[in-house]
């Protein structure tokens, strides 16, 4: 559970990227915290981990305020994938790089092999294991990022801008890797401005535009919403621009994904016959 | 008339044990706006690199085959030469830009070709109007938004004239309403000035209306070449993972269910009015 | 990080931004060689005065604060230990007389000069303009190029290092814990991304730089041409003048220039 209890956030340079954002994620949710880039979106989310703390507020990651524990505190609960994963490869190895967490957190030898191993599995790395990270591909050197921080199980797991530099099937793989974690009761919070990815996953999506949340919902209630989205300056689905082109049909607006809109001109041309 | 031609093209980095291009061979005409897509890895990066002479003068390696671009045979020209014909936008914008003000850098290419100061100046204001930047033309580049960097890396190209303009991934890490800006600024480019486009790009939603020309590639190999409709639709591009277009998706979703639309859709508006068609119909 | 604020160039046209960093160059080398000639008091208040003209005209003051306050630090300590090791280390110690005293802030107050004139220099002269001084001052162009691109990258390198950092510390690393080496070793894993990233980075510039004909002609011509204007002269003229009368009361009335302390006794005699 995390809640953000007004909080504000200027950067040294004065600049102010929060200003006033309340928002309560349950554990188990699956959220997508969208907007222009330089919303504030980033910032954010650094507040849940802690790598940020606000200068007016106060955020509670399962009851605690971040401004009591250190950030390697609360990583534990809180995983953080960086949007990009050569900020953060340095190891020899993909295995090694897989143990670097679990070594800082101080990890009983026994156990970083099985949580090495595991999390390779995951993501269908194993074959990588003693491999360099700099050798794989853009692809592959993502999914090393992303079991790294899966390795030691967190409960709330933050993807920062997954999808940038993703082929379609590689956002496909995500997509429902990301699916999965979240069946697993795992909390996840995705900050993307890809809205057509969003739209497939169809989870919980904030809007933010200028420091604050414009708006909070589901996302075909919120992503279908014209003047909502036209605010945070992002492009609305295709399925969604479609079908506010026909909405003189008498047709659901709410429609984001191809499948529910197939689904609903079928019924609709069956009805009339 | 044909303004790349390549026949046979294979082509290895140096050091790896396997080919980056495999017997490309396509043809893409003047004035033709192409859409060139497929898998991380799958060449495209490579086979753009070979237009402007990058592949093989800078990075090495084998080339076998031919590239001929406005005429002028690749191996054979220095990278300074083709430069001045082919422009090539890539897809960091930070990376790209070295000067402290956006004028300075528009210049960067025409100074190198030692073309008098003010020709230079002449043809930095049109490039900077022709891409809608002049109000930041003093600014540094490293102060602007990801979207404005990318209309500035797009000018310094435009500065030198090409009669090709090449863009890998431009809008990658854009959010939607600067990659729309791009897009409109790169189709602008292509209708007005009849400037050849190959644009790199996975993200067809957005991008791939503007195509009249389509190539697909897989594995070093072109897998598809030809008009976008057919591309898009074609069962073939779904499994090489083709991100098409959802306004298409939905034209061939409803197909399989047994409703046809007349036209296949590019973009939410086509299919909009060929649903209407359908649904007005009963 | 606040001494740096101090010398970054923030883009405001003033008189003083439009002069060439050239004639700047030579006023701020005029000011530095005046200020190691005296070690008096009198003539070092004179040099921070005379600049204080140029701050305003410029419009650069709360930058310029900034520097001096980020230089404070540096200041106090020359301040102490000129203080001490006179004291100590002249033949026959003195006690703490207003002399010493006034020694001790001299030299302090030549430090501040030097970085007053080169933070002025500096936060009015576009790092763009300095490259092209470089240039046309038959520096080779390859140098001024990666003078400027270095220039430029610097923030940018600033801001992926602090994410870097981040992301190592998202994966449980703690900088600050551990001895002297375990705190060195800590940054092993924000220096290598950071390296690996640079020389991704210098080799997708190099693609881009060929590809806009770099080298395509030894005559490079350039957009922007430095011309010496009139107030280039102007500057020039002073510069010169405060210059060769600094060297005159140099060679002249080197001995003979009063310590304020000693100007301010007779006055203090008077008014009692």
């Amino acid at each position: 559970m995390i809640e953000a209890r007004n909080i504000h956030f200027t950067y040294p340079n004065g600049v102010e990227a929060l200003s006033g954002v309340s928002v309560e994620v349950k554990t188990g949710e699956f959220m997508a915290i969208m907007g222009q880039n330089g919303a504030g979106k980033t910032t954010l989310v650094k507040h849940i981990n802690g790598l940020l703390k606000p200068t007016k507020g106060e955020v509670l990651v399962n009851g605690t305020s971040t401004k009591k524990v250190s950030v390697a505190k609360l990583s534990r609960e809180v995983g953080f994938v960086f949007q990009n994963p050569d900020h953060q490869l340095f190891c020899e190895t993909v295995e090694e790089e897989v143990a670097f967490a679990l070594r800082n957190f101080n990890f009983s030898k026994q156990l970083i092999k099985k949580r090495v191993t595991w999390a390779l599995n995951l993501l269908s790395l194993t074959q990588y294991r003693q491999t360099s990270p700099f050798m794989l591909s853009g692809g592959e050197r993502k999914r090393v990022a992303l079991a790294s921080v899966l390795a030691w199980n967190p409960d709330i797991v933050i993807l920062d801008e997954p999808t940038i530099g993703q082929d379609h099937q590689q956002k496909e793989k995500l997509r429902q890797f990301i699916v999965q974690l979240n069946t697993q009761g795992k909390t996840v919070i995705i900050v993307t401005h890809d809205v057509e990815f969003v739209a497939e996953c169809n989870p919980r999506v904030a809007l933010m535009v200028q420091g604050k949340i414009l708006a909070d919902g589901p996302a075909n209630k919120i992503l279908t919403n014209r003047d909502l989205v036209a605010q945070a300056s992002i492009v609305p689905p295709q399925i969604s621009q479609i079908f506010f082109e026909l909405s003189d049909q008498d047709l659901p607006q709410d429609i984001i994904n191809v499948y529910d809109a197939r689904d609903v001109i079928i019924k609709r041309l069956e009805a009339s016959t | 008339m044909a303004i790349i031609e390549t026949a046979n093209l294979t082509y290895t980095y140096p050091g790896s044990t396997r080919s980056s291009l495999q017997d490309v061979t396509i043809e893409i005409k003047k004035g033709e706006f192409v859409v060139l897509t497929g898998p991380s890895g799958c060449g495209k990066t490579t086979l753009c690199r070979c237009f402007n002479g990058l592949v093989p003068h800078f990075y090495g390696g084998e080339l076998q085959g031919d590239v001929t671009v406005t005429g002028l045979n690749v191996t054979q020209q220095a990278i300074c030469d083709l430069a001045q014909h082919v422009g090539l936008v890539f897809q960091s914008p930070e990376n790209q830009l070295f000067a402290l003000s956006v004028e300075k850098d528009v210049a960067f290419g025409l100074e190198n070709l030692g073309i008098p100061r003010d020709e230079i100046q002449k043809r930095v204001d049109w490039a900077l109007r022709m891409t809608g930047i002049t109000n930041i033309r003093e600014r540094a580049p490293h102060e602007l938004s990801g979207g404005q960097q990318q209309r500035v890396a797009i000018a310094c190209v435009l500065a030198m004239q090409p009669d090709v303009m090449i863009l890998d991934e431009p809008t990658s890490f854009l959010d939607p309403v600067g990659a729309q800006k791009i897009f409109d600024v790169i189709s602008r480019l292509n209708k007005d000035l009849g400037i050849t486009t190959i644009l790199v790009e996975h993200r067809l939603d957005l991008a791939g209306k503007f195509a009249n020309h389509v190539i697909v590639m897989d594995e070093g190999k072109v897998m598809l070449d030809g008009e976008p409709r057919g591309i898009f639709t074609s069962e073939d591009a779904r499994l090489i993972g083709v991100g098409i277009p959802k306004a298409t998706r939905l034209y061939q979703v409803l197909r399989e269910k047994g409703v046809s639309l007349k036209r296949i859709p590019m973009n939410p508006e086509e299919a909009a009015r060929s649903l209407r068609e359908v649904l007005t119909l009963d | 990080m606040s001494v740096f604020e101090g010398f970054k160039f923030r883009r405001v046209y003033s008189p003083i931004h439009q002069l060439d960093p050239r004639v700047k160059f030579f006023y701020v080398l005029a000011i530095f060689v005046i200020a190691i000639m005296f070690n008096q008091l009198l003539p070092l208040i004179l040099l921070f005065l005379i600049q204080l003209p140029f701050v305003f005209i410029a419009g650069v003051q709360r930058e310029w604060i900034r520097s001096l306050r980020g230089a404070l630090l540096f200041a106090t300590m020359i301040f102490v230990f000129n203080f001490v090791f006179t004291y100590f280390w002249t033949e026959y110690p003195l006690l703490p007389s207003p002399s010493l005293l006034e020694h001790s802030i001299a030299m302090t107050l030549r430090f501040i000069v030097l970085v007053e004139s080169f933070s002025v220099f500096f936060l009015t002269t576009s790092p763009d303009h300095l490259g092209l001084a470089l240039e046309q001052s038959h520096v080779p162009y390859e140098f001024c190029f990666a003078f400027t691109t270095a220039v430029r990258f610097v923030p940018v390198l600033a801001e992926e290092a602090q994410t870097i950092m981040d992301a190592q510390k998202a994966r449980g690393l703690e900088l600050e814990r551990g001895n002297f080496i375990k705190k060195v070793k800590n940054y092993i894993p924000v220096l290598i991304p950071l390296i690996v990233s640079a020389i991704r980075r210098s080799l997708e510039l190099a693609e881009a730089m060929e590809s806009r004909a770099w080298g395509a002609t030894k005559k490079r011509t350039n957009l922007y041409v430095l011309r010496m204007k009139r107030g280039d002269y102007v500057l020039i003229l002073i510069s010169a003048t405060i210059l060769i009368l600094a060297a005159y009361f140099w060679i002249f009335y080197r001995e003979q220039i009063p310590l304020l302390s000693s100007l301010l006794i007779p006055l203090r005699l008077a008014a009692a």
